[in-house]
């Protein structure tokens, strides 16, 4: 599709095939797979980029599972400091507003009153083995 | 306000003084015409006797996370250059209705992210104390061959700012320390306040749970003007609590034999520098003989604190980094072939390393297979960590007294060797607990290190109680006189020098 081919063009672009080597040596639990990875960056929509990059989630990751040692049994999970106070709401009336043209004024791309979107409904392509810069 | 200089002339020599400190890096913008344009309106309302208060006609600097009307906004970032906020963060508006003059949008890394101010899209912010006379002394004593650069971080620019004597004040933020942090390597006053008493709207935010506004001044009294300033509930952030403000006056304190200071075992770690841990027994010494009760206290799960932001702060900013899409503001990459496309280029063209990896960080802890395990658990730790300072305080306790940092400012080329993650959960690790249960605490400067740099110590409060915590920070700073900040080999004029001394110790409370 020349959707993809445009993105994988994009994407080889910026050298991300070059950096990574088929010896692949990172350390760690190994749970970072190249199905994980992808899923990742699906979600974010943020790529990794780089082989150090995975190195330094693994990393994280094992930083992270220090908090196994705690002892949590009965403690309820603490989402705010303020949790013991009524979140209050406002009252639903119009006090401000009717600023289109200023917010527009931000955006790369307007028509009218609108922001300008490429089409949606387009997942991003997965990857191929070969690019991936993994092997499990 | 006694007539010995008008608010422009003010504002002329701070704007210069930006000028002559450049090489500090500590602005990104610095609103000239804004703030000349403020000052000729706070100059009008002197003359005719009607001045807004304490602040009208102080030069301040904001952080540049702050959302400011008409001045760009950018947050260190790619992604935001060139963004024009419409509106005032809720902080920045009050300054203003104040009168304060808004100089200029100050340095920080990268979406406030990392301890060093050393990872910004605009380059790093470099210490002012790394040129002062009394560090150069020092090195010319022991012989070394150059200056370093030294770094504070995250809200680096705007403590450069204000230890430079560029403005009286700047507003910083905290998350895990980014305000105390600077405040320590800079030889100022860092306050942050309880979770709850300042609004965040405007801030963009980092870790909705955990940002508060913080102040950056050259002495506690004016944290306290400008805490009075900013305190209060705001209809626009929800966080803020709406119980009525009490006036942030500090009364004097002269007896201290009522106080109960705690100091967690916990925090004596080994990577400690010595001289810190000699100043904080000192300080503690200091309490003891003005008759308080200084007591050893323990925090069981400090050893769980930085593991514990790790896993909150990168899952929170996972979720609040999603809003930058290029759509409706900031960068905007070429290629249109879809959304995800155009979102995912944008992305990484706007962020850089640190913020890509705390999101994938993020992303990763809060997948279906990893909550529980992850987000859950550490929501668990972080709710055993605040119960330790509640248990703490209502054992007696008033208020804890802990180092800041563990050393004083690094050289830039050996910050640099390790990576921010890793450099955030050393250096951060007696500041982000105080984050995780929404307390008070503030970083005074307590002495110059042996090679002239300053070292801070910082002092925690019981939740909402700011006043109690800044009155004991005061009396501290009393006994310890601090020495001002000398530029005066970088400064051209002579005539100027004599000017500068009379600017650092004047206080806004005159």
């Amino acid at each position: 599709m020349a959707a993809r081919a445009v993105w994988l063009a994009f994407r080889g672009g910026l050298g991300r095939r070059q950096a990574f080597s088929t010896k692949a040596n990172v350390q760690g639990s190994g749970r970072i797979t190249v199905e994980v990875i992808e899923h990742l960056e699906r979600l974010a929509l943020v790529d990794f980029g780089s082989r150090e990059a995975v190195a330094r989630l693994e990393k994280a990751v094992a930083f992270a599972d220090r908090l196994r040692e705690v002892d949590t049994d009965g403690v309820e999970p603490m989402e705010s400091v303020l949790e013991d106070r009524c979140l209050y709401l406002r009252s639903d009336n119009v006090a401000e507003g009717n600023c289109a043209e200023e917010l527009l004024q931000n955006s790369h791309r307007v028509m009218e009153e609108y922001f300008v979107a490429p089409p949606g409904n387009i997942s991003l392509p997965k990857l191929d083995k070969q690019e991936s810069f993994l092997h499990s | 306000k006694q007539g010995q200089i008008t608010p422009t002339e003010l504002c002329r020599k701070c704007l210069s003084r930006i000028q002559r400190t450049k090489f500090l890096n500590a602005y990104i913008t610095v609103s000239e015409e804004v703030a000349l344009k403020q000052a000729e309106e706070s100059e009008k309302r002197y003359k005719n006797g009607r001045s807004l208060g304490d602040l009208d006609g102080i030069p301040v600097a904001v952080k540049d996370n702050f959302s400011t009307s008409g001045i760009e906004t950018t947050c260190a970032s790619n992604m935001l250059k060139g963004y024009i906020p419409p509106f005032n963060a809720t902080v920045v508006q009050k300054l203003l209705d104040q009168g304060a003059l808004l100089l200029g949008k100050t340095n920080l890394d990268e979406f406030a992210m990392g301890s060093g101010s050393t990872d910004g899209a605009f380059g790093p912010v470099k210490n002012p104390w790394s040129f002062s006379k009394q560090y150069r002394e020092q090195k010319r004593e022991q012989r070394r061959p150059k200056l370093h650069r030294e770094r504070e971080g995250s809200s680096g620019g705007s403590a450069a700012a204000v230890s430079a004597l560029t403005c009286f004040a700047a507003l910083g933020s905290d998350t895990g320390g980014s305000t105390r942090n600077p405040a320590a390597h800079c030889g100022l006053v860092g306050f942050k306040p309880s979770y709850g008493l300042v609004s965040r709207h405007g801030l963009i935010p980092l870790v909705n749970s955990m940002d508060v506004p913080g102040i950056l001044t050259r002495c506690v009294d004016d944290t306290a003007i400008v805490l009075g300033v900013l305190a209060g509930h705001d209809p626009k952030d929800s966080t803020t609590v709406q119980d009525p403000v009490k006036p942030f006056t500090l009364p004097s304190l002269t007896d201290v034999s009522k106080l109960c200071i705690g100091i967690p075992k916990e925090y004596l770690v080994p990577e400690l520098s010595s001289e810190i841990r000699s100043l904080w027994s000192k300080a503690a010494d200091l309490f003891e003989s003005a008759g308080a009760k200084v007591i050893e206290v323990s925090l069981p799960h400090t050893s769980y604190s930085i593991v514990c932001y790790h896993v909150l702060c990168t899952s929170e900013v996972a979720s609040n980094m999603a809003r930058f899409d290029g759509l409706e503001y900031g960068h905007r990459c070429d290629v249109s072939v879809s959304t995800e496309a155009m979102y995912a280029a944008t992305r990484r063209e706007g962020f850089n390393d640190v913020v890509r990896g705390r999101i994938l960080s993020g992303n990763f802890f809060l997948l279906k297979e990893n909550y529980e395990n992850y987000f859950i658990k550490a929501q668990k730790v972080r709710r055993l960590i605040a119960n330790d300072f509640v248990n703490v305080f209502n054992s007696g306790v008033d208020i804890l007294l802990t180092p800041t940092t563990l050393s004083e400012a690094v050289p830039f080329l050996e910050f640099i060797k390790e990576d921010n993650r890793t450099r955030s959960a050393q250096d951060d690790i007696f500041t982000q607990a105080v984050n995780m249960a929404g307390l008070p605490a503030v970083s005074v400067p307590a002495a110059l290190s042996a090679q002239g740099l300053p070292v801070g110590l910082q002092f925690i409060g019981r939740a909402f109680c700011d006043q109690k915590l800044l009155t004991v920070a005061r009396w501290f700073e009393q006994q310890v006189q601090f020495p001002v900040l000398q530029l005066q080999g970088l400064m051209d004029d002579c005539s100027s020098a004599f000017e500068n001394e009379k600017l650092a110790s004047v206080s806004l409370k005159q």
